[in-house]
């Protein structure tokens, strides 16, 4: 990737290119460059929260206490989490935004490069800040990543550490976020409406809008929590007026928001691929755009389907319900459109296909179970078990990460100019397919079954499920080596792959950044393009109907 | 600089690499780390604090000083002004949604939390064990009565003078911004001034306020959940009307200096925008916080 605007000669004379070594890194407002680092952040930090979650499964194997203590299993939990979802899902979605947003609307980079650069170059500082508590006096962060108080509050010299770092966080997604909404707004090619952009656009200007409404929320959360540990303030104090309950609204009205955060973008990307793959237009574009709005909406008004159990009011756990189930509905639509979409199709089998595929199946069966756990009466018996770890686990997992995946292999070329191994993509694909199955899938029986949990230990009628989950897990984990060994050999041109490929790498795909070299020059669209009828046609089926 | 130069408005701006984005995160974690020591008895002392703190405004200050060289330099179009627009737009929104915390909690307590822990709906067996004989009224300190009694600030006292002044500040740089407008640059500057004035003005009461909360009311931060959301929200939003006011003193020392025209004159409006939603946000809390 470093030389790929080597390998294009400019058509203006005053570009001098970036700068050499480690400074090009750390001064570049080139949404390409930081893309890039966002991504390899992102899979820095999947590695991180991946080993934490094999020391999980490791203790995890057997009944009883084999390799680590309870107060350290609890870290891991804790510090998993919060690694996983600000440091790989949501980085890694900004990353593919970085690159891929201004040359799907046709811009020349994003609207302000140089805060650009700093959301980016706030993380690596901020994950030191939380990945070094695990060295401190007290060890790391333990009451879970939703840090309730008044657990949270027993954390040791970690805990300013940890919400500070929650602050910086919030700052980064806040830039990040404000970027790619003036970008989609306001630097589209001509012609290209909004009813026009392709629906990876659609899915993070939802995305970019839904976190700019929560993660100041949750900055004022954990500033409260700050206040009430270190001031004598009493906002979860139930003695000086306050409640620790009000902690838990106030965080599950940024964290239901945040779910959708990271799994809007995975709908745009499948909306993407699937598409290319059946050589298709996208059945109901207009129905995707506003299933997206829908479900952003009403995640807003869901929170407290995660607080079913606090002891809510009768009239609240009936309108959390409700609303909750209702999210099935425009949910439902997209997994109907994907499919109407492979119908029929003329539907070839590559490596971000097989991803996408399963994405869709996957993810639908994380949707039902949620379905199951939106019913409160149902989740009274649900509420903390692994059958909820299972539910997000399947979301999360073969739903965001799978389409992450899914995405660095399809845009990879384009990227690098080099064809990842299709080869290795598939054993990649079906290890991965099968082992994360094998680890989540018994998670649901155990769940089911009253195993709860954040715990270290359990009844031994649960071993033969945890024996399976954790051969998965490391399975899976081992299984993603070949992805990152043949992405760096893209990138890096390693066992002599050669660049050389069409601008239009796959023959079903559509859009501007089909229209440029591959790899895509260091700047793309410095004269903004005319978005041609035919691509829009390809992108809206609409316009096919009428051909 | 590249393609910053080009005067074609059909073509991007975009800012050659900077070191100010890195400067800055390294002054900002070097300030939290500080204090996050500080508040954890560390001893990593002082230093990472003071040096964190000057990095930060020197690159913020240096930041801003450069985007005002290339406005002034000419090298915005129109798309960066829309740029600018609206990414002010959004930052002021996730400005409104971090209050909204803040208010959310002010009103759970309220509506909530007290008609619990006194024994309302199902909450009967709470109240009967573990406050018996509470009765939540508003303002409140909680049932152990936490930093013991105090009193409030009236509303209709100083809270309505600083209402009275924030409101005025509000015409004059509706004021200033017509002066500017129509190219009269010396009213315009006058008309800053006064708001500057009436910024300082009302933090010269606000911290009289405080003064007199913490000496005379016992009203602290540490009473009780009505003293946490009072001294939270007023006081998230006094540092908002100082930075307001550190920003209208600037854009009244770039008009001095010659910057803006009448017809592109953003920095301006930016500022103007976010006094209004202080502004906003003040209403709001002398509503709700002081009034009701």
């Amino acid at each position: 990737m470093a030389h790929a605007h080597d390998a294009h000669a400019h058509h203006d004379d005053h570009h001098h290119g970036p700068d050499k070594g480690i400074m090009r890194w750390i001064k570049t407002t080139n949404h390409k460059d930081l893309g890039t680092l966002y991504l390899f952040f992102a899979f820095t930090m999947f590695f991180i929260g991946g080993l934490m979650s094999l020391v999980i499964r490791a203790e995890l194997f057997h009944p009883g206490l084999q390799f680590v203590q309870p107060e350290f299993f609890n870290q891991m939990t804790t510090m998993h989490a919060l690694v996983m979802i600000f440091g790989g899902v949501m980085p890694g979605f900004v990353g593919l935004a970085n690159w891929m947003v201004p040359m799907m609307i046709g811009c020349s980079d994003l609207a302000l490069p140089r805060v650009n650069n700093w959301g980016f170059w706030i993380l690596p500082f901020a994950f030191a800040m939380l990945i070094g508590t695990l060295f401190m006096d007290g060890g790391a962060p333990a009451g879970g990543w939703t840090m309730y108080p008044p657990l949270v509050l027993q954390t040791g010299n970690a805990f300013p550490f940890l919400i500070f770092a929650v602050h910086l966080m919030g700052i980064s997604s806040i830039t990040g976020a404000i970027n790619v909404v003036v970008t989609i707004l306001n630097m589209r090619a001509p012609g290209m409406t909004l009813l026009k952009m392709p629906l990876f656009v659609w899915t993070w200007l939802i995305t970019a809008y839904l976190l700019i409404a929560v993660m100041p929320v949750l900055a004022g959360a954990v500033t409260m929590l700050l206040t009430d540990k270190y001031f004598g303030t009493s906002f979860f104090t139930a003695a000086g007026g306050g409640d620790p309950v009000m902690f838990q609204h106030i965080f599950w009205f940024f964290g239901h928001p945040e779910v959708y955060i990271m799994i809007l973008p995975a709908f745009g990307i499948v909306s993407t691929i699937i598409p290319t793959f059946a050589r298709k237009s996208l059945f109901g574009y207009d129905s995707m755009v506003y299933a997206s709005a829908s479900i952003a909406f009403l995640s807003f008004i869901v929170w407290a389907h995660h607080m079913f159990t606090v002891g809510m009011p009768l009239a609240g756990e009936l309108f959390f319900m409700f609303a909750t189930m209702l999210i099935a509905v425009p949910t439902g639509v997209k997994v109907f459109n994907w499919v109407a979409t492979m119908w029929k199709g003329s539907m070839t089998f590559e490596t971000p296909m097989l991803f996408s595929i399963a994405f869709v199946f996957l993810f639908t069966i994380g949707g039902f179970s949620g379905l199951m756990l939106a019913m409160t009466p149902v989740d009274f018996q649900y509420h903390d078990t692994y059958f909820v770890v299972a539910h997000f686990h399947y979301v999360l997992v073969p739903g965001a990460v799978f389409s992450i995946i899914a995405a660095v292999y399809y845009w990879i070329p384009k990227w690098t100019g080099r064809m990842y191994n299709e080869f290795w993509g598939k054993v990649h694909f079906w290890l991965s397919a099968v082992f994360i199955n094998l680890t989540f899938f018994p998670q649901h029986f155990a769940g089911l079954a009253g195993m709860q949990r954040r715990v270290p230990d359990y009844a031994v009628q649960f071993t033969d499920f945890n024996v399976i989950s954790t051969i998965g897990a490391f399975g899976f984990f081992v299984a993603q080596f070949i992805f990152i060994f043949n992405m760096l050999s893209s990138c890096f041109g390693w066992f002599g792959r050669k660049q050389g490929l069409p601008d239009r790498v796959w023959e079903g795909a559509h859009g501007l950044e089909w229209t440029v070299a591959s790899p895509a020059p260091y700047h793309t669209f410095e004269d903004p393009p005319q978005f041609s009828d035919s691509e829009g046609t390809a992108i809206h089926d609409e316009a096919v109907a009428k051909a | 600089m590249g393609s910053a130069a080009a005067q074609n408005s059909q073509r991007y701006f975009v800012p050659a690499p900077s070191v100010w984005p890195f400067t800055l995160t390294v002054g900002l974690v070097a300030l939290v780390v500080g204090v996050a020591g500080y508040l954890e008895n560390d001893h990593i002392g002082p230093v990472p604090i003071w040096a964190g703190a000057i990095i930060s405004i020197y690159i913020i200050f240096r930041w801003f000083q450069g985007i005002a060289r290339e406005s002034e330099g000419g090298q915005y179009s129109a798309q960066v002004d829309r740029t600018y627009r609206w990414g002010m737009s959004w930052f002021i929104f996730s400005e409104v949604m971090f209050f909204a915390a803040f208010f959310g909690a002010l009103f759970y307590a309220r509506g909530l939390v007290m008609p619990w822990l006194s024994g309302e709906g199902t909450k009967v067996a709470t109240h009967l064990t573990l406050w018996p004989g509470f009765e939540g009224t508003w303002p409140s300190n909680g049932p152990a009565n936490v930093g013991g009694d105090f009193e409030t600030v009236p509303a209709f006292d100083v809270p309505l003078l600083n209402t009275l002044i924030l409101l005025t500040s509000g015409v004059t740089i509706t004021m200033a911004h017509h002066a500017l407008k129509e190219g009269k640059r010396g009213l315009c500057i006058l008309w800053m001034w006064a708001t500057v004035a009436l910024g300082a003005t009302f933090l010269y009461f606000q911290a009289e306020e405080y003064i007199h909360a913490y000496h005379e009311l016992n009203l602290t931060l540490e009473s009780g959940i009505y003293g946490s959301t009072f001294f939270m929200l007023t006081g998230f939003h006094g540092m908002h009307v100082t930075l307001g006011t550190l920003m209208l003193l600037v854009i009244t020392l770039r008009l001095m200096a010659g910057h803006f025209k009448p017809d592109s004159h953003f920095g301006f409006e930016g500022v103007a925008w976010y006094w209004h939603f202080v502004d906003v946000v003040w209403i709001g809390l002398f509503i709700v916080v002081y009034w009701l």
